[in-house]
């Protein structure tokens, strides 16, 4: 166990070399309904149980079923008045379990990421072989279902193991949603590959607005907006990112769902500033442009320390 | 299980509290202070800067904000980095445009890891105080001598080979063992933030001397307020401004007073969140009779 992951360098939020996104937009602002599926009666993972309380949970499996029967459509009609298009962190088992809604997603041109296969499988103590079995289905999954090829990741339920970052870089993802230390993309340390850190978020994140910060509908609108203006106001120095990570079972709730929507028209009403787009898209523009830049920066300021994560300081691996 | 026979022996109930660092003084028995330009209230912000590992002992209690959930824990772990790298640089900034002057309590761990940071506080002219070495070295009351001496120790040498001669200390988790003032002090801080006890700085005992307790208001933490109770931002600034025209109004009665309160950088310096700050800031610094300054400054202006 390492006391520090080594997965990316210090690199200190100022004096950093600018960031644009495409026509000059000074945030880029993506939208990321998580698409679960939580089984009811999931196998025991020895370091967390698949529901909190004793299986089965049917008062959390319904309300989860919910959001994917009722709560999903409410979700996407709303996006689709917006014309905002969602970035799907998707439990790939979705794609058997519920197609008719990777269907409507995929025609719309939403995206899709790997959440993992369920969202009551964690990635705790798996093998390599079983790391590397898990994203071979979610690559082929998605692509057998969709025609496309997923770039970013989010590992189910947040559970990672030291060697996830190098694997998901070695096949090939652009971009990872796991890492939380910013509100700009930088490179990942990892042995092989080209793999950023995508802000995501946990604190306008619903699963915690709702629930462990138990705020009412009208004040997670409100902290949206605000997010939004700070980001958008420091975006003219150099580009951020702001993502509002959503889960149906929660925000489509009958209680939340019009208030969420003044979130949204305010920053619809803002796009003049900013480009409202996909994980898949900010990670691209910014691989092309913006990799070398940022690693630079970080070398000018005597900032590299050796080795990759979890690699320790310096290590060889 | 029977209790010992001399539970109800009481051998240090007597007048003033159960410890010899200080002697009991109501407010209005004190000489009262004055600050400079005749201020009512002194008031510190103090901006904790924690390393929070990835591999933690917990022991004896997981510092709060400590990681929670099975390692490699990265939700949490770079939840508390954004604080580090961004955050931080978000309360520099609004201190910048009010000009206020703030107290960085620093964990030793963090001078290497963060040194641009560390250089940005300085050029701004903010104090710099310790806050132990890291969030897993606690201080506390089952912690053996040679062990806590070590802490102590090791954290002065650490700033020292930052160029660092910081006077404030204040322990992770501002808990203690029942030698820590007199460790602290020989180690040469003369300041410390743990003691609430009063609403000027208290002068206590120690083996090497007196240290001055600076009273930080524990019930306005701002971790506690903003995660753990889910106060809102405005209802977080409505108390602090409470809190300072409550106090300011003593002063004909008590001479100026003081306390500090904290702004934790992955907490306050969310997007979402600075609006508050920028207000707490500039409400406070336009505040007639507030002073606003680092806790050395402060300290001895009211010593």
């Amino acid at each position: 166990m390492q006391a520090d992951p080594n997965l990316y360098d210090y690199w200190p939020y100022q004096d950093r070399p600018k960031i644009e996104w495409p026509g000059g937009k000074k945030l880029a602002f993506w939208i990321a309904p998580n698409i679960e599926y939580y089984e009811f009666d999931p196998p025991v993972n020895p370091s967390r149980p698949g529901w909190p309380k004793p299986t089965p949970d049917i008062v959390g499996y319904s309300q989860r079923d919910w959001g994917n029967r009722i709560g999903h459509w409410r979700l996407m009609e709303l996006l689709d008045r917006y014309d905002m298009r969602g970035s799907i962190s998707l439990n790939v088992a979705m794609c058997d379990h519920c197609p008719e809604i990777i269907e409507a997603c995929n025609e719309r041109n939403w995206e899709f990421f790997s959440h993992g296969i369920y969202n009551t499988r964690y990635s705790y103590g798996m093998t390599e072989e079983q790391e590397r079995a898990v994203l071979e289905d979610s690559i082929r999954t998605v692509e057998a279902a969709t025609g496309k090829r997923i770039r970013g990741y989010l590992a189910p339920a947040l559970t990672h193991t030291e060697r996830t970052f190098d694997l998901i870089a070695e096949f090939d993802f652009w971009y990872t949603c796991d890492l939380f230390q910013d509100d700009q993309p930088q490179p990942i340390k990892t042995k092989s590959g080209k793999l950023i850190s995508m802000p995501y978020s946990l604190e306008v994140n619903d699963v915690i607005t709702y629930g462990a910060q138990a705020m009412s509908p009208w004040r997670y609108a409100d902290i949206l907006k605000r997010h939004f203006d700070e980001l958008l106001q420091e975006g003219e120095q150099s580009g951020t990112v702001m993502c509002i990570p959503l889960h149906a079972y929660l925000v489509s709730q009958p209680h939340r769902i019009r208030p969420f929507e003044d979130a949204l028209k305010h920053i619809a009403s803002h796009k003049d500033h900013v480009w409202i787009t996909t994980g898949a898209e900010i990670a691209e523009h910014y691989r092309e442009r913006y990799w070398d830049q940022t690693l630079g920066d970080i070398e000018r300021r005597g900032l590299v320390r050796p080795g990759t994560g979890f690699n320790g300081r310096g290590a060889a691996s | 299980m029977s209790l010992p026979k001399d539970y109800l022996s009481y051998p240090n109930r007597k007048r003033g509290q159960d410890i010899d660092r200080y002697a009991m003084r109501y407010a209005p028995d004190r000489k009262p202070v004055s600050l400079p330009g005749g201020a009512a209230l002194g008031v510190a912000i103090i901006v904790p800067l924690e390393f929070f590992m990835l591999n933690p002992s917990g022991k004896p209690f997981k510092h709060p904000g400590a990681m929670a959930t099975p390692y490699p824990d990265l939700r949490h772990y770079t939840t508390r980095d954004y604080g580090n790298r961004v955050g931080a640089f978000r309360l520099l900034r609004a201190f910048r445009s009010t000009g206020v002057r703030a107290t960085f309590a620093v964990n030793a761990a963090l001078l290497d890891r963060v040194r641009p940071l560390i250089d940005a506080i300085l050029e701004d002219g903010h104090e710099i105080a310790a806050h132990g070495r890291d969030t897993d070295s606690i201080h506390w009351g089952g912690v053996d001598d040679e062990t806590e001496t070590r802490y102590v120790d090791e954290t002065r040498a650490v700033f020292e080979k930052a160029d660092l001669a910081p006077r404030a200390w204040m322990s992770p988790a501002r808990q203690q063992s029942r030698q820590t003032l007199d460790l602290i002090t020989a180690a040469g801080f003369d300041i410390c933030l743990d003691w609430e006890t009063d609403t000027v700085p208290v002068s206590m005992q120690t083996k090497s001397g007196a240290v001055a307790g600076f009273p930080v208001l524990n019930e306005l933490d701002d971790r506690f307020l903003l995660t753990t109770k889910n106060h809102t931002e405005a209802d977080w600034r409505d108390q602090i401004l409470e809190a300072a025209d409550m106090t300011a109004s003593e002063a004909p009665r008590y001479g100026a007073q003081v306390f500090g309160f904290t702004m934790t950088p992955y907490i306050a310096g969310q997007p979402f969140r600075m609006w508050a700050v920028r207000d707490i800031l500039e409400k406070l610094s336009q505040r007639e009779g507030v002073m606003l300054g680092a806790v050395s400054e402060l300290t001895d202006a009211a010593s």
